[in-house]
């Protein structure tokens, strides 16, 4: 199928360091325009290439359409500039974009919204600069207005509203361009949970419609959701494009590869793995099979009673932690390999995304290895139920019985 | 396919049939937008310009709006400005220096030039500053960014359509009349805009590079204000300077405002050589603007 978006060898650079200066002074100029050859006859050749940054390198790919893209990265990836250059707000430095239809950008909601102005007059001010005609925003007034429920105060002044109010007209008019591509950044993480499944549905919609979506989020639960495929950009490259579930495996499997050796090295650790009950390695925890953490080390010098720890945390909150000299009577460990291995009974986990550290102590001292965030995990949603959907961490299994007893009459 | 059988229990108010058509729509064979890094120069995109007109004209409504909302007076500011400027400088040029006024009562003789002058001023100040004043604009949503400054211009029109209601007051009031000539204000008061476009763009362009823009420029204008016949007549100039004179273009607009509303003859060299440079400065501020342009978002 012909593709609506091609992207081919798309690249940015940005100068960062001291030219990098958000903007400058028509003095700093002159002066420069003074120094430069200056500089130029003294270091024989322009400056250092330090100061270049590429924020995106060689990105190539197709959307056909009616495709749901999600683009994820860790921060810097560079997925916000692949955004902007996607909707034109700034140009490559290299390559180039063909868009075979009306891209509708949506980078921040509320884009151009005005304090002072009433409800009624922002739909309209911030439908103009989202590319909508006056006609076509007055045809999709009601709907708009029904969608952010905000009858009562639609000649109010936006400066008066609550920011969920704000919040929901903000995203009801951008909801209601009618682009055949729609690019949408991080709009999610804002507003209640209740409003974001607003959202998320009404993103289900506009793409059940056949039109063409990309999304950009850090929320690997909404990717898992609403996107077909996905990009995954590392430090400006696409390092792997298809089919949403193997490409959101391969960005929770990016890991930071520090160890940080505490003591003279007298063990390693080697190899991490996390699997499920069948011993397949996976990073997406299915809500209620066991869980097998295995943690493989080398050994170089006797251990005295050692034990791992393994902590899963979400954010700073750490969830929870085993260690296997609770578990396990620990003995002394000889020069070779070490492998401990954890098995967890189902965790009934909702959490959007856990870390997990690592750590090996020997009796009563501190660790002499430790590895933060050496694996990520995320729960495989396919697997939870649609009940356990609701904004918490674990969802238990539980059961719930009634009693019915008459009343007595005094 | 599967979208047309999960349309059915869609919500009924939604117009679905019609979205379905748009979004599986046969692609067109040429790209609508190709996205490239630009080299050399750029034309301006005039089409791209019109498809965005609801934008200027919902800019310029919002900046008018703003502008006297949760103030006292309201409007009346766009009267009080220019009335009282009149009114000072009618006690210190026209009663104490005695400044001639080529025979037209000094107080609507400095209004009739004070109007175009706080429009221009305002509109160059206002669009000077638009810029970098939408830097959230510009840095999350694409559309001509000419739009921004191009408001910022057109929301002051209203306030110099009041004035000039006032000048005719002022007019009766003084009984001068009125001739044919008036009929050349619509074309001035367009030739005016123009020159405050040109100049609002292109300091609004090297503001997002210079912020040394935002300072020069209220000072540049206080002495545009004593470089162009608003407090004196062009008349007093020596003869041998006029022409040098007249390249100052808003001297031939100013001058030819005065003989649309006294009925006095054009200087048609002098408005004929502010046509000339306010196209040029049109013409090398757009050139200028389309430059800088593709490095807004990333300095703004």
């Amino acid at each position: 199928m012909k593709p609506i978006i091609h992207v081919e060898n798309l690249s940015k650079r940005y100068t960062i360091g001291a030219k990098a200066e958000p903007y400058s002074t028509l003095r700093e100029s002159l002066v420069s325009a003074v120094r430069k050859p200056i500089d130029r006859m003294r270091r024989n050749g322009p400056k250092a290439a330090d100061s270049q940054f590429w924020a995106l390198s060689d990105v190539s790919f197709d959307v056909t359409p009616g495709e749901v893209v999600g683009i994820i990265g860790r921060n810097g990836a560079g997925k916000s500039t692949l955004l902007k250059i996607l909707s034109r707000i700034t140009e490559p430095t290299n390559g180039k974009v063909e868009l075979y239809g009306r891209v509708g950008s949506l980078l921040e909601v509320g884009t151009g919204f005005h304090p002072e102005l009433t409800g009624r007059e922002n739909i309209f001010l911030n439908g103009a600069i989202l590319g909508m005609h006056r006609e076509e925003i007055a045809k999709k007034f009601d709907e708009i207005v029904d969608f952010a429920e905000i009858e009562e105060f639609l000649d109010t002044p936006v400066k008066r509203y609550s920011s969920g109010m704000y919040m929901r007209l903000a995203f009801a008019v951008a909801a209601n361009l009618e682009p055949e591509v729609l690019i949408v950044d991080e709009v999610l993480a804002v507003g209640d949970a209740e409003f974001q499944k607003k959202c998320l549905g009404k993103m289900r919609d506009v793409s059940q419609h056949g039109r063409t979506v990309l999304f950009v989020s850090h929320n690997i639960k909404a990717i898992q959701q609403l996107c077909d495929v996905c990009i995954l950009l590392e430090s400006g490259k696409l390092i792997a494009q298809g089919a949403t579930p193997g490409v959101v495996q391969q960005y929770v499997r990016q890991q930071p590869t520090d160890q940080e050796q505490r003591s003279p090295s007298k063990v390693r650790i080697l190899d991490i793995r996390i699997m499920d009950d069948n011993g397949a390695e996976t990073n997406l925890i299915s809500f209620d099979r066991a869980l097998v953490v295995e943690v493989n080390c080398v050994v170089s010098e006797t251990l005295l009673k050692p034990a791992v720890d393994i902590a899963f945390y979400r954010g700073e909150t750490r969830l929870f932690a085993l260690q296997s000299d609770k578990l396990l009577m620990p003995s002394n460990v000889t020069p070779g390999n070490w492998t401990v291995t954890f098995e967890i009974q189902p965790t009934q986990l909702v959490a959007e995304e856990l870390c997990m550290d690592v750590g090996i102590r020997e009796e009563g001292e501190g660790y002499s290895v430790l590895i933060e965030d050496a694996k990520k995990i995320m729960p495989d949603y396919s697997t939870v139920p649609a009940e356990a959907l609701v904004d918490c961490l674990i969802y238990p299994r539980a059961s719930c019985s009634a009693k019915m007893e008459a009343t007595v009459n005094v | 396919m599967s979208s047309v059988t999960e349309k059915q229990p869609a919500k009924i108010n939604a117009p679905a049939a019609e979205t379905v058509d748009s979004g599986q729509a046969p692609l067109p064979d040429k790209p609508l937008v190709v996205i490239e890094p630009s080299r050399g120069r750029i034309p301006v995109n005039l089409k791209d310009l019109w498809n965005y007109r609801d934008l200027l004209y919902i800019l310029a409504m919002r900046d008018i709006k703003v502008r006297y909302k949760q103030t006292l007076l309201g409007a009346a500011w766009a009267i009080i400005q220019p009335l009282f400027t009149m009114l000072i400088f009618w006690l210190i040029f026209g009663r104490l220096a005695g400044m001639p006024s080529d025979g037209v009562p000094y107080p609507i003789f400095a209004f009739a030039g004070l109007i175009p002058w706080t429009f221009f001023s305002n509109a160059v100040n206002a669009s000077g500053n638009s810029l970098v004043g939408s830097s959230n604009l510009i840095t999350k949503v694409y559309f001509p960014r000419m739009i921004i400054p191009l408001a910022s211009v057109a929301s002051g029109l209203l306030d110099f359509a009041i004035s000039f209601v006032v000048l005719l007051g002022l007019m009766m009031y003084y009984r001068v009349g009125v001739s044919v000539n008036l009929l050349m204000v619509p074309v001035l008061i367009v030739l005016t805009s123009l020159l405050a476009v040109g100049i609002g763009m292109w300091m609004s362009a090297l503001n997002v590079k210079y912020r040394d823009i935002r300072y020069a420029l209220p000072f540049l204008i206080q002495l545009g204000l004593f470089a162009t016949p608003i407090i004196y007549p062009a008349s007093i100039i020596p003869e041998k300077w006029r022409p040098l004179y007249a390249l100052n273009p808003l001297t031939g607009q100013i001058e030819a405002y005065r003989s649309a509303f006294f009925g006095r003859e054009f200087d048609w060299f002098s408005l004929g050589v502010s046509v000339l440079v306010t196209f040029g400065i049109l013409v090398y501020a757009a050139v200028a603007f389309k430059k800088m342009e593709r490095s807004f978002a990333d300095l703004v």
